[in-house]
Protein backbone atom coordinates (compact mmCIF):
# COMPACT_ATOMS: atom_id res chain seq x y z
CA UNK A 1 0.00 0.00 0.00
CA UNK A 2 1.00 3.30 -1.18
CA UNK A 3 1.11 6.69 1.18
CA UNK A 4 -1.01 9.32 -0.48
CA UNK A 5 1.28 12.13 -1.24
CA UNK A 6 -0.39 15.72 -0.77
CA UNK A 7 -0.19 18.30 -3.59
CA UNK A 8 0.04 21.68 -1.62
CA UNK A 9 -0.15 25.03 -2.66
CA UNK A 10 -2.03 27.18 -5.77
CA UNK A 11 -1.33 28.97 -8.97
CA UNK A 12 -1.77 32.29 -7.39
CA UNK A 13 1.11 32.30 -4.88
CA UNK A 14 3.24 30.73 -6.56
CA UNK A 15 3.06 32.01 -10.70
CA UNK A 16 5.97 31.43 -11.64
CA UNK A 17 6.18 27.49 -10.67
CA UNK A 18 3.23 26.51 -12.85
CA UNK A 19 4.87 25.20 -15.52
CA UNK A 20 6.98 22.90 -13.57
CA UNK A 21 3.39 21.22 -12.32
CA UNK A 22 1.76 21.54 -15.92
CA UNK A 23 5.11 19.64 -16.81
CA UNK A 24 4.18 17.11 -14.41
CA UNK A 25 0.67 16.72 -15.71
CA UNK A 26 1.97 16.25 -18.89
CA UNK A 27 4.18 13.53 -17.58
CA UNK A 28 7.25 15.49 -17.70
CA UNK A 29 9.96 16.49 -15.17
CA UNK A 30 11.20 20.26 -15.88
CA UNK A 31 14.49 21.35 -14.59
CA UNK A 32 15.24 25.07 -14.39
CA UNK A 33 18.53 26.30 -16.44
CA UNK A 34 20.01 29.53 -15.87
CA UNK A 35 20.96 31.11 -19.56
CA UNK A 36 23.42 33.09 -18.03
CA UNK A 37 25.54 30.89 -16.46
CA UNK A 38 24.30 27.64 -17.52
CA UNK A 39 23.53 26.16 -14.21
CA UNK A 40 20.31 24.20 -13.69
CA UNK A 41 18.71 24.46 -10.32
CA UNK A 42 15.70 23.33 -8.12
CA UNK A 43 13.33 23.87 -6.48
CA UNK A 44 12.43 25.99 -9.80
CA UNK A 45 12.94 29.88 -8.96
CA UNK A 46 12.45 32.80 -10.57
CA UNK A 47 15.85 34.43 -10.62
CA UNK A 48 18.57 32.05 -10.67
CA UNK A 49 19.64 31.07 -7.35
CA UNK A 50 23.79 30.96 -8.56
CA UNK A 51 23.75 34.36 -10.43
CA UNK A 52 20.21 36.14 -9.91
CA UNK A 53 19.93 36.34 -13.51
CA UNK A 54 16.22 35.54 -15.16
CA UNK A 55 16.62 34.66 -18.03
CA UNK A 56 15.98 31.00 -17.68
CA UNK A 57 14.74 28.18 -19.10
CA UNK A 58 12.74 24.63 -18.77
CA UNK A 59 14.36 21.83 -19.71
CA UNK A 60 12.55 18.23 -19.44
CA UNK A 61 15.21 15.86 -17.47
CA UNK A 62 15.99 12.66 -18.99
CA UNK A 63 14.14 10.85 -15.58
CA UNK A 64 17.36 9.14 -14.66
CA UNK A 65 19.55 9.71 -11.21
CA UNK A 66 21.12 8.37 -7.97
CA UNK A 67 20.47 8.57 -4.50
CA UNK A 68 22.37 11.12 -2.18
CA UNK A 69 20.44 10.44 0.59
CA UNK A 70 17.70 8.44 2.26
CA UNK A 71 15.48 7.61 5.06
CA UNK A 72 12.80 4.72 5.84
CA UNK A 73 9.73 6.21 7.95
CA UNK A 74 9.08 3.57 10.04
CA UNK A 75 7.65 5.52 12.62
CA UNK A 76 4.08 6.31 10.23
CA UNK A 77 0.77 4.66 9.60
CA UNK A 78 1.98 3.79 6.07
CA UNK A 79 6.19 3.26 6.26
CA UNK A 80 7.93 5.47 3.16
CA UNK A 81 11.06 5.84 1.75
CA UNK A 82 12.27 9.59 1.70
CA UNK A 83 15.06 10.96 -0.45
CA UNK A 84 17.14 13.29 -1.86
CA UNK A 85 18.25 12.28 -5.30
CA UNK A 86 20.32 13.96 -7.51
CA UNK A 87 19.47 14.47 -11.33
CA UNK A 88 21.79 13.49 -14.39
CA UNK A 89 20.39 17.22 -14.89
CA UNK A 90 22.71 18.25 -11.80
CA UNK A 91 20.69 19.61 -9.25
CA UNK A 92 19.29 17.21 -6.30
CA UNK A 93 15.57 17.00 -5.36
CA UNK A 94 13.82 16.10 -2.16
CA UNK A 95 11.43 12.90 -3.95
CA UNK A 96 9.98 9.83 -2.64
CA UNK A 97 11.41 6.22 -3.71
CA UNK A 98 8.52 3.68 -4.35
CA UNK A 99 8.05 0.39 -5.74
CA UNK A 100 10.99 -1.18 -3.86
CA UNK A 101 11.52 -3.37 -0.75
CA UNK A 102 13.16 -0.27 1.34
CA UNK A 103 15.32 -3.03 2.99
CA UNK A 104 17.41 -2.72 -0.51
CA UNK A 105 17.44 0.67 -1.13
CA UNK A 106 20.79 1.87 -1.19
CA UNK A 107 22.83 5.50 -1.26
CA UNK A 108 24.31 5.55 -4.57
CA UNK A 109 21.30 3.53 -6.22
CA UNK A 110 20.47 4.32 -9.89
CA UNK A 111 16.88 5.23 -9.57
CA UNK A 112 14.51 6.12 -12.65
CA UNK A 113 11.48 8.77 -12.43
CA UNK A 114 7.81 7.99 -12.11
CA UNK A 115 5.13 9.69 -11.56
CA UNK A 116 2.07 9.13 -8.86
CA UNK A 117 -1.22 10.52 -8.30
CA UNK A 118 -0.89 13.98 -6.10
CA UNK A 119 -4.12 14.11 -4.07
CA UNK A 120 -5.46 17.84 -4.73
CA UNK A 121 -2.91 19.09 -7.47
CA UNK A 122 -1.13 17.02 -10.97
CA UNK A 123 0.95 13.98 -10.43
CA UNK A 124 4.03 13.88 -8.70
CA UNK A 125 7.48 13.02 -9.70
CA UNK A 126 8.95 10.38 -7.78
CA UNK A 127 11.71 7.98 -8.05
CA UNK A 128 11.99 3.73 -8.32
CA UNK A 129 15.53 1.61 -8.69
CA UNK A 130 16.40 2.01 -12.24
CA UNK B 1 31.87 44.79 16.22
CA UNK B 2 33.76 42.79 18.58
CA UNK B 3 31.77 41.60 22.15
CA UNK B 4 34.56 41.80 24.70
CA UNK B 5 33.91 43.41 27.69
CA UNK B 6 30.63 44.86 26.43
CA UNK B 7 27.80 42.55 27.70
CA UNK B 8 27.76 39.98 30.42
CA UNK B 9 25.06 36.97 31.11
CA UNK B 10 23.61 38.08 34.79
CA UNK B 11 20.51 36.12 35.10
CA UNK B 12 19.74 32.63 33.77
CA UNK B 13 16.46 30.82 34.66
CA UNK B 14 14.71 27.40 33.17
CA UNK B 15 11.29 26.65 33.96
CA UNK B 16 11.22 23.76 36.24
CA UNK B 17 7.94 22.79 34.64
CA UNK B 18 8.41 19.58 31.59
CA UNK B 19 4.31 19.51 31.74
CA UNK B 20 2.25 22.07 31.80
CA UNK B 21 -1.75 21.68 30.82
CA UNK B 22 -2.55 24.47 33.45
CA UNK B 23 -0.76 27.23 32.57
CA UNK B 24 -0.71 29.52 29.25
CA UNK B 25 2.34 30.11 27.32
CA UNK B 26 2.05 33.68 27.77
CA UNK B 27 2.06 32.85 31.75
CA UNK B 28 4.98 30.20 31.43
CA UNK B 29 6.75 33.20 29.79
CA UNK B 30 6.30 35.58 32.46
CA UNK B 31 7.62 33.12 35.07
CA UNK B 32 10.93 32.13 32.93
CA UNK B 33 10.98 36.17 32.68
CA UNK B 34 10.18 36.81 36.47
CA UNK B 35 12.56 33.82 37.59
CA UNK B 36 15.83 35.24 35.44
CA UNK B 37 15.33 38.73 36.38
CA UNK B 38 15.46 37.54 40.50
CA UNK B 39 18.65 35.05 39.50
CA UNK B 40 19.81 38.05 38.57
CA UNK B 41 18.84 40.44 41.24
CA UNK B 42 16.85 42.99 38.98
CA UNK B 43 13.13 43.76 38.95
CA UNK B 44 10.82 44.10 35.48
CA UNK B 45 11.17 47.86 36.15
CA UNK B 46 15.00 47.36 35.39
CA UNK B 47 14.22 45.62 31.52
CA UNK B 48 14.72 48.05 28.56
CA UNK B 49 15.26 45.69 26.17
CA UNK B 50 13.01 42.85 25.57
CA UNK B 51 13.73 39.95 23.03
CA UNK B 52 12.07 36.99 21.74
CA UNK B 53 11.76 34.45 18.92
CA UNK B 54 8.65 32.44 16.87
CA UNK B 55 7.25 30.62 20.30
CA UNK B 56 6.39 34.13 21.50
CA UNK B 57 2.83 34.17 21.26
CA UNK B 58 1.05 37.55 19.01
CA UNK B 59 3.07 39.49 16.19
CA UNK B 60 6.21 39.57 17.43
CA UNK B 61 7.30 40.85 20.66
CA UNK B 62 4.32 43.23 21.22
CA UNK B 63 1.96 40.77 22.61
CA UNK B 64 4.50 39.33 25.56
CA UNK B 65 5.53 42.78 26.02
CA UNK B 66 2.22 44.00 26.42
CA UNK B 67 1.70 41.11 28.68
CA UNK B 68 5.05 41.75 30.89
CA UNK B 69 3.81 45.24 30.88
CA UNK B 70 7.51 46.28 30.03
CA UNK B 71 8.46 49.75 29.28
CA UNK B 72 11.18 49.08 26.70
CA UNK B 73 13.05 51.24 24.11
CA UNK B 74 14.68 48.36 22.21
CA UNK B 75 13.17 44.95 20.95
CA UNK B 76 14.51 41.68 18.61
CA UNK B 77 12.32 38.99 17.54
CA UNK B 78 15.01 37.61 14.98
CA UNK B 79 13.17 33.85 14.21
CA UNK B 80 15.93 31.14 12.94
CA UNK B 81 14.22 28.54 15.20
CA UNK B 82 15.49 26.56 17.89
CA UNK B 83 18.82 28.92 17.73
CA UNK B 84 16.95 31.99 17.85
CA UNK B 85 18.16 32.13 21.74
CA UNK B 86 21.48 32.40 21.30
CA UNK B 87 21.72 35.00 18.51
CA UNK B 88 18.94 36.83 20.59
CA UNK B 89 22.28 36.92 23.62
CA UNK B 90 24.46 38.51 20.41
CA UNK B 91 22.30 40.78 19.38
CA UNK B 92 21.61 41.43 22.81
CA UNK B 93 24.69 42.16 23.69
CA UNK B 94 25.43 44.26 20.61
CA UNK B 95 22.12 46.62 21.22
CA UNK B 96 24.10 46.87 24.73
CA UNK B 97 27.46 47.91 22.97
CA UNK B 98 25.58 50.92 21.11
CA UNK B 99 23.61 52.16 23.91
CA UNK B 100 20.07 50.89 22.47
CA UNK B 101 19.58 49.09 25.95
CA UNK B 102 20.84 48.20 29.07
CA UNK B 103 19.00 45.19 30.75
CA UNK B 104 18.06 43.34 27.97
CA UNK B 105 15.22 40.16 28.69
CA UNK B 106 14.95 36.88 26.38
CA UNK B 107 12.30 34.65 27.00
CA UNK B 108 11.56 31.09 25.44
CA UNK B 109 8.22 29.01 26.55
CA UNK B 110 5.83 26.68 25.11
CA UNK B 111 3.92 23.52 25.51
CA UNK B 112 3.53 21.08 22.66
CA UNK B 113 4.16 18.12 25.51
CA UNK B 114 0.40 19.57 26.98
CA UNK B 115 -0.67 19.80 23.28
CA UNK B 116 0.14 17.02 21.92
CA UNK B 117 2.27 17.75 19.15
CA UNK B 118 3.87 14.62 17.07
CA UNK B 119 6.81 17.47 15.94
CA UNK B 120 9.11 14.93 15.05
CA UNK B 121 7.27 12.49 13.17
CA UNK B 122 4.04 14.77 11.74
CA UNK B 123 4.58 16.37 8.40
CA UNK B 124 3.81 20.20 9.09
CA UNK B 125 2.47 22.53 5.99
CA UNK B 126 3.55 26.15 6.14
CA UNK B 127 2.94 28.96 4.65
CA UNK B 128 1.75 27.85 0.95
CA UNK B 129 4.27 31.36 -0.43
CA UNK B 130 7.26 29.64 1.62
CA UNK B 131 8.93 28.98 -1.45
CA UNK B 132 10.20 25.04 -0.93
CA UNK B 133 6.98 23.96 0.65
CA UNK B 134 5.06 22.93 -2.58
CA UNK B 135 8.27 21.29 -3.86
CA UNK B 136 8.89 19.23 -0.29
CA UNK B 137 5.53 18.97 1.47
CA UNK B 138 4.22 16.09 -0.88
CA UNK B 139 6.91 13.99 -0.10
CA UNK B 140 6.41 14.10 3.79
CA UNK B 141 9.40 15.66 5.41
CA UNK B 142 9.53 15.24 9.44
CA UNK B 143 11.95 16.49 11.52
CA UNK B 144 13.25 12.99 12.44
CA UNK B 145 13.71 11.68 8.73
CA UNK B 146 15.44 15.10 7.44
CA UNK B 147 17.97 14.48 10.63
CA UNK B 148 17.90 10.79 9.43
CA UNK B 149 19.15 11.48 5.89
CA UNK B 150 21.97 13.64 7.18
CA UNK B 151 22.71 10.39 9.31
CA UNK B 152 22.73 8.38 6.81
CA UNK B 153 24.95 9.91 4.07
CA UNK B 154 27.48 10.66 7.38
CA UNK B 155 27.39 7.08 7.79
CA UNK B 156 27.70 6.64 3.89
CA UNK B 157 30.41 8.93 3.81
CA UNK B 158 32.66 8.69 7.03
CA UNK B 159 31.91 4.97 7.85
CA UNK B 160 29.65 6.84 11.30
CA UNK B 161 28.35 4.02 13.16
CA UNK B 162 24.64 3.74 15.33
CA UNK B 163 26.56 2.53 18.12
CA UNK B 164 28.99 5.66 18.03
CA UNK B 165 25.99 8.15 17.23
CA UNK B 166 24.15 6.09 20.55
CA UNK B 167 27.52 7.21 22.48
CA UNK B 168 25.75 10.37 22.59
CA UNK B 169 22.48 9.58 24.46
CA UNK B 170 24.52 7.35 26.81
CA UNK B 171 26.71 10.66 28.24
CA UNK B 172 23.53 12.86 27.95
CA UNK B 173 21.71 10.26 30.65
CA UNK B 174 24.80 9.79 32.74
CA UNK B 175 24.74 13.94 33.19
CA UNK B 176 20.99 14.08 33.62
CA UNK B 177 20.80 11.48 35.98
CA UNK B 178 21.57 13.84 38.98
CA UNK B 179 19.38 16.71 37.32
CA UNK B 180 16.21 16.75 39.34
CA UNK B 181 14.18 17.76 36.95
CA UNK B 182 15.14 15.88 33.67
CA UNK B 183 12.32 14.40 32.24
CA UNK B 184 14.52 11.24 31.47
CA UNK B 185 16.84 10.23 34.71
CA UNK B 186 17.27 7.05 33.45
CA UNK B 187 20.92 6.53 32.91
CA UNK B 188 20.50 4.15 29.30
CA UNK B 189 23.90 1.95 27.47
CA UNK B 190 24.64 1.82 23.54
CA UNK B 191 22.64 -1.17 23.62
CA UNK B 192 19.34 0.31 24.53
CA UNK B 193 20.06 2.86 22.38
CA UNK B 194 20.16 0.15 19.05
CA UNK B 195 17.77 -1.88 20.81
CA UNK B 196 14.93 1.01 20.78
CA UNK B 197 12.88 1.38 17.74
CA UNK B 198 14.04 2.51 14.98
CA UNK B 199 11.95 5.90 14.18
CA UNK B 200 13.73 7.04 10.80
CA UNK B 201 16.00 4.78 9.13
CA UNK B 202 19.00 4.98 10.72
CA UNK B 203 17.97 7.19 13.96
CA UNK B 204 16.51 4.91 17.11
CA UNK B 205 13.79 6.24 19.63
CA UNK B 206 16.47 7.00 21.84
CA UNK B 207 18.75 8.90 19.31
CA UNK B 208 15.49 11.64 19.02
CA UNK B 209 15.16 14.70 21.88
CA UNK B 210 12.33 14.70 24.49
CA UNK B 211 9.22 16.70 23.69
CA UNK B 212 8.65 18.87 27.07
CA UNK B 213 6.88 21.94 28.24
CA UNK B 214 8.18 24.73 30.31
CA UNK B 215 11.12 27.68 28.76
CA UNK B 216 13.80 29.72 29.76
CA UNK B 217 15.16 33.24 30.43
CA UNK B 218 18.00 35.36 30.18
CA UNK B 219 19.00 38.53 31.02
CA UNK B 220 22.06 40.29 29.23
CA UNK B 221 23.52 43.60 30.68
CA UNK B 222 25.80 46.58 30.77
CA UNK B 223 29.05 45.31 32.65
CA UNK B 224 28.86 48.37 34.88
CA UNK B 225 25.61 47.18 35.93
CA UNK B 226 26.64 43.02 36.33
CA UNK B 227 29.46 44.43 38.15
CA UNK B 228 26.72 45.75 40.61
CA UNK B 229 25.00 42.40 41.43
CA UNK B 230 25.66 39.77 43.29
CA UNK B 231 26.77 37.22 40.73
CA UNK B 232 29.79 35.75 39.47
CA UNK B 233 30.76 37.72 35.68
CA UNK B 234 29.75 35.90 33.30
CA UNK B 235 30.95 37.78 29.96
CA UNK B 236 29.86 37.29 26.10
CA UNK B 237 33.33 37.21 24.59
CA UNK B 238 32.11 35.30 20.67
CA UNK B 239 29.58 35.06 18.83
CA UNK B 240 28.39 33.94 15.41
CA UNK B 241 25.49 33.37 13.38
CA UNK B 242 24.77 31.67 9.74
CA UNK B 243 22.25 30.29 7.49
CA UNK B 244 22.37 26.77 5.46
CA UNK B 245 20.20 25.32 2.92
CA UNK B 246 20.28 23.52 -0.23
CA UNK B 247 21.84 25.97 -2.01
CA UNK B 248 19.98 25.73 -5.48
CA UNK B 249 20.09 22.09 -5.22
CA UNK B 250 23.77 21.16 -4.83
CA UNK B 251 22.95 19.44 -1.42
CA UNK B 252 25.20 18.79 0.75
CA UNK B 253 24.22 16.70 3.74
CA UNK B 254 27.40 16.49 5.38
CA UNK B 255 28.21 19.41 7.49
CA UNK B 256 26.08 22.31 8.67
CA UNK B 257 26.25 26.26 9.34
CA UNK B 258 28.22 26.30 11.96
CA UNK B 259 31.38 25.62 9.94
CA UNK B 260 30.76 29.30 9.81
CA UNK B 261 29.20 30.41 13.09
CA UNK B 262 31.72 28.62 14.96
CA UNK B 263 34.96 29.90 13.33
CA UNK B 264 33.51 33.39 13.59
CA UNK B 265 32.80 33.02 17.83
CA UNK B 266 36.07 31.84 18.07
CA UNK B 267 38.04 34.44 16.31
CA UNK B 268 35.64 37.29 17.64
CA UNK B 269 36.92 36.04 21.23
CA UNK B 270 40.55 35.21 20.11
CA UNK B 271 39.99 31.53 21.49
CA UNK B 272 40.87 27.80 19.70
CA UNK B 273 38.20 25.22 20.25
CA UNK B 274 40.93 22.86 22.59
CA UNK B 275 40.84 25.94 24.81
CA UNK B 276 37.02 24.95 25.63
CA UNK B 277 35.98 23.63 29.12
CA UNK B 278 32.34 23.22 28.86
CA UNK B 279 30.24 22.80 25.79
CA UNK B 280 26.24 23.11 25.26
CA UNK B 281 25.74 21.73 21.60
CA UNK B 282 22.40 21.47 20.93
CA UNK B 283 21.47 18.29 20.93
CA UNK B 284 17.90 17.73 19.09
CA UNK B 285 18.90 13.86 18.04
CA UNK B 286 22.22 12.36 17.90
CA UNK B 287 23.85 12.99 14.73
CA UNK B 288 22.89 16.87 15.10
CA UNK B 289 25.33 16.62 17.86
CA UNK B 290 28.19 14.49 16.01
CA UNK B 291 28.08 17.20 13.13
CA UNK B 292 27.90 20.28 14.90
CA UNK B 293 31.10 19.23 16.67
CA UNK B 294 33.07 18.60 13.36
CA UNK B 295 32.03 21.97 12.48
CA UNK B 296 32.86 23.62 15.35
CA UNK B 297 36.04 22.09 15.29
CA UNK B 298 36.50 19.70 18.12
CA UNK B 299 37.70 17.38 15.26
CA UNK B 300 37.91 16.92 12.02
CA UNK B 301 35.08 16.32 9.82
CA UNK B 302 34.62 12.39 9.49
CA UNK B 303 35.68 11.63 12.91
CA UNK B 304 33.00 12.98 14.81
CA UNK B 305 32.03 9.28 15.32
CA UNK B 306 35.13 8.01 16.89
CA UNK B 307 35.60 11.82 18.65
CA UNK B 308 32.29 11.06 20.43
CA UNK B 309 32.68 7.50 21.56
CA UNK B 310 33.22 5.56 25.09
CA UNK B 311 32.39 8.25 26.75
CA UNK B 312 34.24 11.19 25.78
CA UNK B 313 31.83 13.92 26.02
CA UNK B 314 31.16 12.49 29.71
CA UNK B 315 31.96 15.10 32.55
CA UNK B 316 35.00 13.58 34.52
CA UNK B 317 35.61 10.94 32.05
CA UNK B 318 36.27 12.35 28.70
CA UNK B 319 37.43 15.58 27.13
CA UNK B 320 34.88 17.34 26.17
CA UNK B 321 32.12 17.70 28.47
CA UNK B 322 28.79 18.67 26.92
CA UNK B 323 25.20 18.97 28.35
CA UNK B 324 26.13 18.47 31.22
CA UNK B 325 22.11 19.51 32.58
CA UNK B 326 21.44 16.30 30.05
CA UNK B 327 20.41 18.04 27.41
CA UNK B 328 17.63 18.02 24.78
CA UNK B 329 17.90 14.34 24.71
CA UNK B 330 16.94 13.85 28.00
CA UNK B 331 16.11 16.73 30.52
CA UNK B 332 14.14 19.30 28.49
CA UNK B 333 13.51 20.70 25.03
CA UNK B 334 10.84 23.35 25.64
CA UNK B 335 9.09 24.48 22.96
CA UNK B 336 10.77 22.15 20.69
CA UNK B 337 13.99 25.13 21.02
CA UNK B 338 16.89 24.25 22.71
CA UNK B 339 18.60 27.10 22.24
CA UNK B 340 18.07 28.64 25.54
CA UNK B 341 18.98 25.66 27.86
CA UNK B 342 22.29 25.58 26.33
CA UNK B 343 23.07 28.84 27.27
CA UNK B 344 21.15 28.40 31.00
CA UNK B 345 23.57 25.20 31.25
CA UNK B 346 26.74 27.33 30.47
CA UNK B 347 25.89 29.64 32.77
CA UNK B 348 25.67 27.42 35.63
CA UNK B 349 29.15 26.06 34.24
CA UNK B 350 30.75 29.02 34.22
CA UNK B 351 29.66 30.39 37.55
CA UNK B 352 30.23 26.89 39.14
CA UNK B 353 26.54 25.94 40.30
CA UNK B 354 26.26 23.32 37.63
CA UNK B 355 25.40 19.94 39.88
CA UNK B 356 28.87 18.69 41.57
CA UNK B 357 28.69 15.50 40.16
CA UNK B 358 28.86 16.97 36.05
CA UNK B 359 30.50 20.53 37.36
CA UNK B 360 33.92 21.14 35.59
CA UNK B 361 37.04 22.64 37.56
CA UNK B 362 37.69 26.12 37.44
CA UNK B 363 35.59 26.37 34.24
CA UNK B 364 36.07 29.54 33.01
CA UNK B 365 35.61 29.35 29.30
CA UNK B 366 32.81 27.72 27.35
CA UNK B 367 30.73 27.28 24.16
CA UNK B 368 27.13 27.20 23.38
CA UNK B 369 26.29 26.45 20.01
CA UNK B 370 22.44 25.72 18.72
CA UNK B 371 20.77 24.74 15.19
CA UNK B 372 17.26 25.50 14.34
CA UNK B 373 15.30 24.44 11.93
CA UNK B 374 16.26 21.32 9.73
CA UNK B 375 19.58 20.09 8.97
CA UNK B 376 18.05 18.28 5.93
CA UNK B 377 16.61 21.51 4.66
CA UNK B 378 17.48 24.76 5.32
CA UNK B 379 18.59 25.72 8.94
CA UNK B 380 20.15 28.51 11.31
CA UNK B 381 23.37 28.22 13.61
CA UNK B 382 24.40 30.35 16.19
CA UNK B 383 27.51 29.70 18.21
CA UNK B 384 28.66 31.89 21.52
CA UNK B 385 31.44 31.76 23.20
CA UNK B 386 31.30 32.98 27.42
CA UNK B 387 34.02 33.87 29.73
CA UNK B 388 33.94 33.90 33.05
CA UNK B 389 35.53 36.81 34.87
Amino acid sequence: MARPLSFIGAADTNPETMPYWDGCAAGKLLVRRCLSCGKAHHYPRGLCPFCFSDRLEWIEASGRGAIYAFSVMQRAEVAYAIAYVTLAEGPTMMTNIVDCDFDSVRIGMEVTLRFVPGEGGPPLPVFAPA
Amino acid sequence: MGLKGKACIAGAFEHPTRKAPDKSVALLHAECARGALADAGLTKDDVDGYFCAGDAPGMGPLSMVDYLNLKVRHVDATDIGGASYLVLVAHAAEAIAAGRCNVALITLAGRPRSEGMAIGTAPRAGNPAQPDLQFEFPYAPTIVNMYAMCAQRHMHEYGTTSEQLAWIKVAASQHAQFNEHAMLRDVVTVEQVLESPIVASPLHRLDCCVITDGGGALVVVKPEIARSLQRPLVSVTGAGEAVKGQSGGEVDLTYTAARWSGPAAFRMAGVMPADIKYASIYDSFTITVLLQIEDLGFCAKGEGGRFVSDGNLISGVGRLPFNTDGGGLCNNHPANRGGITKVIEAVRQLRGEAHPMVQVPNCDLALAHGTGGSLGTRHGAATLILERE
